[in-house]
């Protein structure tokens, strides 16, 4: 996967020149970060380069999304007035549903001939897988939410009224799902019952992020009157705790699971 | 026929028995200082009672489900098995405790709020999503698998503990939007007996759960033992096979034919 060996990370690491100043970090670590991030990166593009090739998001859950979007739609009568009301809602959850779908597929690339006990036999660090699939998984989200932002503008006929809140929404709680979906599909990954116990587990851990974002939504679509950059600062938090959690909880996870 | 002898196992101790003789004590003491003794709310009348059963099994949860969290720090740290067991038990009476706690929340919020459920209330919301995190754990925990599964449900345990003071903070930091009153314990707003009351009863509340924690964690930490010597018999098993074929190796009438064969 890359051409110098990884550092084991249970082995010491050298200590630091003495002549340097102590608070300076040792160039052996600045390494170590900087080899940690490209691992991610190296994870991140092989994940979308497997999701490109089988153009599983494009031919699938594009559709999916789209299709739920609209069964909405049938759901509450076809109602425009109640549509309007309900998008932000509505929205998220198909979001929601779609990183389960992104996230199980993820892992599943990773269950066939134990990928991912290889990738960590090869050195690279478990954060950087996790921060690496998670990634991977929220370009998919964000893409698929690009074409339902279109999909609520046409069938339900909301109005845009602050482009700013709507992508940065869109960033904050697809990092949350993302990070979230890549930890769970990571726990259930092997287990018998992976395909019905992700959801149980997914969607009350997501349940913040999806508040947070609707309420974020309703200001940014002008369904309700609500100060939406509140409610993303606490969507921010939320995807912080969910990222670092995922991180910290990936490395016993792929020992073991 | 049975030997009269023989003693019936038991997952009880004379420490449990004394534990549960307290707890019913206890919850004898509450019934009768709730019920009869502390006054009737001048606003909610009779139904503020259930604030005796309400707050005690609300606290219950957050400290088992506390627990869970650090025994579940603990599996993923030091793989201790004794604070798997002990995640284990706790949560399993935290889900039960906080079943109750939106239970009677309900109970209480239809004579008071006028509605058994308010999505707008923070608190109501937090919880059960708490509740619901904490059934996906003890979901996990039934995937099997020993250790992995441990390790799962450690990870689990940790997201749960994540929302927990998000739902003891909600009534504070959201409190526009919260039908919840703040703190009813520190505000000072309790009669003295309606106080004491309350407090009795969470700590007979926390004792009863307990005292099911530790029964719980008996039965766990037996289930593990069990497994464990399940695993030395097996492994004992196909050491006996293979000893037993390499006696048939070294046996020189059925060793000889196949040097002979081997022979260049």
């Amino acid at each position: 996967m890359r051409p110098d060996p990884a550092p084991d990370p249970g082995r010491p690491t050298p200590a630091p020149p003495a002549a340097g100043p102590a608070a300076r970090p040792s160039p052996a670590a600045a390494s170590r970060v900087l080899e940690t991030w490209r691992d991610a990166a190296l994870v991140a593009d092989k994940d979308l380069r497997v999701e490109w090739r089988s153009r599983a998001t494009l031919g699938q859950v594009v559709p999916f999304a789209g299709l739920v979007l609209i069964l909405f739609g049938f759901a509450l009568d076809a109602h425009r007035p109640t549509l309007r009301l309900a998008a932000p809602g509505l929205f998220w959850l198909t979001a929601l549903f779609v990183t389960v779908v992104a996230a199980q597929r993820s892992t599943a690339a990773e269950a066939a001939d134990s990928s991912r006990r290889m990738l960590l036999l090869a050195g690279v660090h478990p954060g950087a897988v996790f921060a690496g699939k998670a990634a991977a998984v929220a370009v998919q989200i964000l893409a698929v939410e690009l074409v339902m932002v279109a999909g609520v503008l046409v069938f339900y006929g909301v109005r845009i009224e602050s482009i700013p809140l709507i992508a940065a929404t869109c960033l904050a709680a697809t990092a949350g799902l993302a990070a979230a979906g890549s930890l769970l599909a990571a726990l259930v990954a092997g287990s018998r019952a992976r395909e019905t116990i992700l959801p149980v587990l997914l969607m009350p851990v997501a349940a913040p992020v999806l508040i947070a974002a609707a309420r974020a939504f309703d200001a940014a679509l002008g369904s309700a009157a609500v100060n939406g950059w509140r409610w993303l600062g606490l969507l921010a938090v939320f995807s912080v705790v969910n990222v670092m959690l995922g991180v910290g909880a990936y490395g016993p996870l792929a020992e073991e699971v | 026929m049975s030997d009269p002898e023989a003693k019936k196992p038991t997952t009880g101790s004379l420490t449990t028995r004394w534990l549960g003789l307290a707890v019913l004590a206890g919850t004898a003491a509450v019934a009768l200082l709730g019920l009869l003794a502390a006054p009737a709310d001048d606003v909610q009348l009779d139904a503020v009672r259930i604030i005796f059963v309400h707050v005690p099994v609300a606290i219950g949860a957050y400290v088992a489900f506390g627990l869970t969290a650090v025994g579940s720090l603990m599996w993923l740290w030091r793989r201790s098995a004794w604070w798997d067991v002990t995640a284990h038990a706790a949560a399993e009476i935290g889900v039960l405790l906080c079943g109750l706690t939106l239970a009677t929340g309900m109970l209480w919020g239809r004579p008071t709020w006028g509605t058994y459920w308010e999505w707008g209330d923070v608190r109501l919301v937090t919880t059960l999503i708490l509740f619901l995190i904490m059934v996906g754990y003890l979901s996990v925990r039934s995937l099997g698998g020993d250790e992995a599964a441990s390790t799962r449900a450690a990870v689990v345990g940790l997201v749960g503990a994540v929302n927990l003071p998000i739902v003891n903070q909600s009534v504070n930091w959201w409190s526009d939007r919260t039908l919840h009153q703040q703190s009813s314990l520190t505000d000072g707003k309790l009669e003295n007996l309606t106080l004491f009351t309350v407090f009795l009863a969470i700590v007979v509340t926390v004792l009863a759960g307990l005292w099911m924690m530790i029964h719980r964690f008996r039965i766990g930490w037996l289930e593990r033992e069990l497994r464990a010597a399940d695993l030395d018999a097996a492994i004992e098993a196909r050491r006996s096979e293979a000893a037993a074929a390499a006696d048939l190796d070294a046996d020189p009438e059925i060793a000889a034919p196949e040097a002979a064969r081997n022979r260049p």
